[in-house]
């Protein structure tokens, strides 16, 4: 599946999307989380803090234990400051 | 047969004309009483801003606005919305957000504006960070719980 990362979460990590292939296990957002933040320093970096994180899934605003096996695209970011 | 309500959301880079707007949502109508419309400006902080960088996820703003509008159309007997939303640098001073609100009556039209922006602050998929005027390094802009709270009350 496709990863996408906004705003700060984007700095962070330092990329604006990439190839996930998480293992079987993890299979809700909340998880999926917690294998990102093991990859590296600016994952966890990005991710310390999960109240600040908000999650799309498919474009569309996931809850930290949607489902994510169907996914195709999952996208990461800080809570929206637009208007 | 009242016309279907016009809808029209835009997420784009290019400044917008709210006159030209206005015109084109009434164009040819008889039926509209009432045009509620809100700018948002991009505020230069008393001197320190000297302008926004607005990310957005593309796809997903298109259909987060598309999908408030849609609520805002089921809630209020609407005639019709405009919806136009920037990214990309906007320097202080330059419009950011259009809502138009087309209705019967002013009342429905300034509920649905209003419903339109608290709404797009917290469900829209744009991030502003600021660029300062001094040239220093800057912030991404937090999100505040009082627009959380603004679009909370129409629950």
């Amino acid at each position: 599946m496709k990863a996408l990362y906004f705003a700060w979460v984007r700095e962070r990590i330092g990329l604006a999307e990439e190839e996930i292939a998480p293992p079987g296990e993890v299979v809700t957002v909340r998880q999926l989380i917690d294998w990102l933040s093991a990859r590296g320093d600016g994952y966890a970096a990005a991710f310390a803090n999960p109240a600040t994180i908000r999650a799309a899934v498919d474009k569309s605003h996931a809850a930290p234990d949607a489902p994510i096996a169907a996914a195709r695209e999952i996208a990461f970011f800080p809570p929206m400051t637009g208007g | 047969m009242a016309p279907r309500p016009a809808l029209s959301v835009r997420v784009q880079a290019e400044d917008f004309d709210p006159g030209r707007e206005l015109a084109l949502l009434t164009q040819g109508r008889r039926d509209i009483g009432a045009l509620v419309s809100f700018v948002g400006l991009c505020r230069d902080e008393d001197g320190a801003l000297e302008s926004l960088e607005l990310e957005h996820y593309p796809g997903m703003a298109e259909s987060e606005i598309a999908r408030v509008a849609d609520q805002a159309l089921e809630r209020w007997p609407l005639q019709g919305l405009t919806i136009i939303h920037r990214f990309g640098r906007i320097p202080a001073g330059d419009r950011i957000v259009l809502v138009i609100a087309a209705a019967r009556r002013r009342a429905d039209a300034f509920a649905a504006a209003e419903f339109l922006m608290d709404y797009l602050k917290t469900c829209a998929p744009f991030w502003k960070k600021e660029r300062r005027a001094d040239g220093a390094a800057g912030d991404w802009v937090e999100a505040k719980s009082d627009d959380d709270n603004a679009a909370e009350r129409w629950r």
